[in-house]
């Protein structure tokens, strides 16, 4: 317990204190009138309207989409499953400013639905839901159908036996079972849509504002760190609030359920209905998700021989010291310091949290890990800046600082990933263990670490996959002789010409494969009690 | 109990790797003073070979710090400045220098080569250094404008004629730093008074606001290598002179001629300093590298890697730059001092006149 805290004493919380106590201190004496000052301006009320109202309805949209694609992943067996997972969980943990691009390829001019119907979505408010429901499918996807998976189907049966039709069996039997799942899931997309940045800015144009964007706007266009201080604090209050009540979802639904293993409630679709609803989640998962990737591969292909991957390998190019491939390697290695560093303190955090004496404040602590993925990376990064600046810890020009960024994020996808393993360890065991004389360490060893060793693996292998694409807090801290995947595509976007641009793509399909391929082991991983993520 | 001792040896082993960290990083006394560190914004590049050469015969270690695009990186330095993360800091621009100043981020040193810039580039005081400049023009996709027999436009009152509805896109003035400058380049073309009623008109005759240079250029603007792959419908973007140069620089095979133009009437020149931080660790080296980018060598290297004109006399500027890309005979520009006057009640005004 004592890491993980100091880890987000250190690196989160003092950071963003920092800064925002910069932007509300004047003199020396605090400016708390700056609140209701900002608050009263008309164009910051109107982003946080904005930002409300298109998490609600992204949200709404994602559940609406992604609920049959829960049920059939969970219900249906079907060849290439396993793939598809893994397929629809990529443009999760790809960063926005790769496929941003490809998106527009899909809503934007000349794209999809301009082909078919004549209908251009970018920059209006729809390109920007379709994007959530775009990055956010899989959370539902693995959240409800990963419980789903579970609930054993002959409950429902008997039901059906007793006389119940089968959309009452439904009502009364799974859906209440399935609820709690639900909820958690639309608290995750809620989060991650009323936060959202990349996706607003490219999709949205000007003209639409979230919260996040605003916060980046005035830290770092306008250099106006009062309101900008403001706003994180609303932002603050708001994810902590999400948080609450997603965590009391959570609890709730650890507790009843008798679940089965995931193997014996799929089977073969039967019947005309069946396939049809198959085939129309395929044909969603075609279009919205495996599309627009697509298109960042057949750009990257646009050249004869593979010349933009080709001319990935020279530094000629001028926009790096390096050749761009080398990003690759740089990626991985931040990945492993990330992932083993997130490992390290979600595990110990996991472990405390499950402890029986564990009270109301670790309890609490839980929610808290989560607040990273609800702050602003341009919050934390220019609090390193003012934090983190003396020695010992003068860290702002240390390669550590990207991986302990990278870390922030994937410390809750480590902990909501271990916790429920963890918390299904019988007690027991541990107790009898001790009894006959084994020290805790281990007790840990020989009891916890062989029933957690799949889940800390797939932790892992979540926090490794977010590491990667990782690209709001690194922008800020990568080096210029050592950029990420993220970074030198941002970069090779940035700037004029065929190869650039090419090259960009190129990367971005690179980046999408090595994503694909650590989420397709994971599957190969999964176990049956870590369907949170 | 022994849990505590199991969290305490790993808070220990943390602390241990961290301090390892920081002294590789610090390195000692001795080494500290032979290392001088350049902070910029991600747009800075240099030929290897030119940086190896300074650091042989200066014998420093040059450290390159990239604080993300050009405004984030003058604020980050401004907050950073009693603790700085460099010694020298290089890539503030005329918009923002004077928020630099303001804040006193820089202390003085006249640059040896000083006396080689041209003319009109110099800024009073000797706080920052010129190095470089480079002109925001509107960019045309050449091939367009031929297969629709319309003559490209040559001057911001060309945008507002019917012939040119609909063709332009530019950026956010309040996100992007292309987007500024052309806002910047109307104020200083229609004065204080007159910006807003041209604005007006442009919006009138069509002109689309997306929120960076990445998106109008890659996405919107149909001369570029993204826009054709998009099926772009805009020959007309808000980018920069050395932009088509680009195109042809860029490209495999390389064609004869750049597949965009810039219309000269349409500049606004930017020009990129240089400045020794204040409470720099290592001003001496600092300033050796403030001299080292006033030298030929670097900024006859800096066209093709930063895509900028040098400031010096004499220093070459590249064949492709003056085949593809003519600078800009008779830009508009303005004083830093105006701009910091008016930049934030323009960009207000512009918002809510062109966004809203």
């Amino acid at each position: 317990m004592v890491v993980p805290v100091a880890f987000f004493g250190l690196f989160f919380a003092w950071p963003v204190a920092a800064i925002v106590a910069r932007g509300l201190k004047t003199d020396g004496s605090w400016q708390f009138g700056r609140i209701a000052d900002v608050l009263a301006q008309s164009d910051i009320r109107h982003v946080l309207w904005f930002t409300t109202w298109q998490a609600l309805a992204s949200t709404a949209l994602t559940l609406a989409v992604a609920l049959p694609g829960a049920y059939v992943f969970a219900r249906y067996d079907f060849p290439g499953k396993q793939i598809l997972r893994a397929v629809v969980t990529v443009p999760f943990v790809l960063p926005t400013v790769v496929v941003g691009t490809a998106f527009l390829a899909l809503v934007g001019r000349g794209g999809l639905l301009d082909e078919l119907w004549g209908v251009r979505l970018d920059t209006t408010v729809w390109a920007i839901l379709l994007a959530h429901v775009f990055f956010n499918y899989a959370v539902v996807v693995r959240t409800v159908g990963g419980l789903w998976a579970q609930l054993d189907p002959r409950q429902e049966e008997a039901a059906r036996m007793l006389g119940a039709s089968s959309w009452r069996a439904w009502r009364k039997v799974t859906l209440p079972a399935l609820a709690p799942a639900v909820a958690a899931a639309a608290l995750m997309v809620f989060l991650f849509t009323f936060t959202s940045f990349g996706v607003v800015q490219i999709l949205g144009g000007p003209t639409f504002s979230t919260l996040e964007v605003e916060i980046y706007r005035q830290t770092s266009e306008i250099f106006d760190l009062g309101t900008a201080a403001v706003l994180t604090l609303v932002q603050f209050v708001a994810v902590g609030a999400i948080l609450a009540v997603h965590a009391w979802t959570v609890r709730r639904r650890e507790s009843v359920l008798r679940l089965v293993a995931p193997e014996t409630t799929a089977r073969r679709p039967r019947g005309a209905g069946q396939w049809a609803l198959l085939a129309g989640v395929l044909a969603t998962i075609a279009v919205l998700l495996v599309l627009p990737l697509a298109v960042l591969v057949q750009r990257s292909l646009d050249a004869p021989d593979f010349g933009y991957y080709r001319a990935l390998t020279s530094a000629d190019g001028g926009v790096f010291l390096v050749p761009p491939i080398e990003a690759i390697g740089n990626s991985l290695e931040y990945a492993v310091a990330a992932t083993a560093i997130a490992v390290l303190i979600g595990g110990l955090a996991a472990a405390a949290l499950t402890r029986r004496d564990a009270g109301r404040f670790v309890r609490g602590f839980d929610a808290l890990l989560m607040l990273p993925l609800g702050v602003s990376a341009v919050t934390v990064g220019f609090g390193f800046l003012i934090a983190l600046d003396e020695p010992p810890l003068d860290l702002r020009a240390s390669w550590i600082l990207v991986p302990l960024a990278q870390a922030l994020v994937g410390v809750p996808f480590v902990v909501r990933t271990m916790l429920p393993v963890l918390r299904a360890v019988d007690q027991r065991l541990r107790e009898a263990a001790a009894v006959l004389g084994a020290s805790p360490w281990r007790v840990w060893r020989e009891v916890d670490l062989p029933l957690v060793r799949r889940a800390l693996l797939i932790a892992a292998g979540f926090a490794f996959a977010v590491s990667l694409g990782e690209f709001g807090a690194t922008v800020f801290i990568a080096r210029p002789d050592n950029p990420t995947l993220p970074v030198a595509v941002a970069r090779l976007l940035g700037r004029a010409g065929d190869l650039n641009y090419g090259q960009a793509m190129a990367l971005s399909t690179i980046l999408m494969v090595v994503c694909a391929v650590a989420l397709l082991v994971l599957e190969r991983l999964r176990t049956d009690r870590t369907g949170e993520f | 109990m022994s849990s505590k001792k199991y969290f305490a040896v790993v808070v220990g082993l943390g602390l241990v790797a961290l301090s390892a960290c920081g002294s590789s990083d610090e390195g000692g006394s001795q080494s500290e003073s032979k290392t001088v560190t350049l902070v910029s914004h991600n747009s800075w590049a240099v030929s290897k070979g030119v940086l190896a050469a300074f650091e042989k015969e200066s014998g420093y270690q040059v450290k390159v710090l990239e604080d993300g695009d050009a405004g984030q990186a003058v604020n980050k330095a401004i907050l950073t400045k009693d603790n700085p993360q460099g010694d020298v800091f290089f890539g503030v621009d005329n918009t923002l220098l004077s928020r630099a100043l303001d804040n006193g981020l820089f202390q003085s040193y006249e640059a040896k080569g000083a006396d080689t810039i041209k003319a009109g580039y110099r800024v009073d005081g000797d706080k920052v250094t010129p190095i470089d400049t480079g002109d925001i023009c509107l960019n045309y996709d050449k091939a367009w404008f031929t297969e629709h027999k319309l003559q490209p436009p040559t001057s911001y009152d060309d945008l507002i004629k019917p012939a040119y509805k609909n063709l332009l896109v530019t950026e956010n003035a309040s996100t992007s730093s292309p987007g500024l400058g052309f806002l910047l380049g109307t104020a200083a073309k229609y004065g204080d008074d007159g910006w807003e009623a041209y604005w007006t008109k442009l919006k009138a005759n069509g002109v689309k606001v997306v929120d960076g240079w990445e998106q109008a250029y890659n996405e919107e603007f149909s001369g570029s290598a993204g826009g054709k792959k998009a099926k772009a419908d805009r020959p007309l973007v808000v980018s920069y002179a050395s932009s088509p140069p680009a195109e042809v620089i860029y490209a495999d095979p390389k064609p004869s001629t750049a597949p965009t133009g810039v219309v000269e009437g349409t500049c606004f020149r930017q020009v990129e300093y240089a400045g020794l931080l204040r409470n720099a660790k290592n001003s001496k080296g600092g300033k050796a590298l403030i001299d080292f980018l006033l030298t030929k060598k670097f900024q006859e290297d800096m066209p093709l890697n930063m895509f900028v004109y040098p400031v010096v006399e004499g220093a070459a500027v590249p064949a492709e730059f003056t085949k593809y890309g003519p600078a800009a005979k008779d830009p508009e520009t303005m004083d830093p001092a105006k701009i910091a006057d008016h930049r934030d009640d323009w960009v207000k005004s512009w918002t809510s006149l062109v966004l809203k």
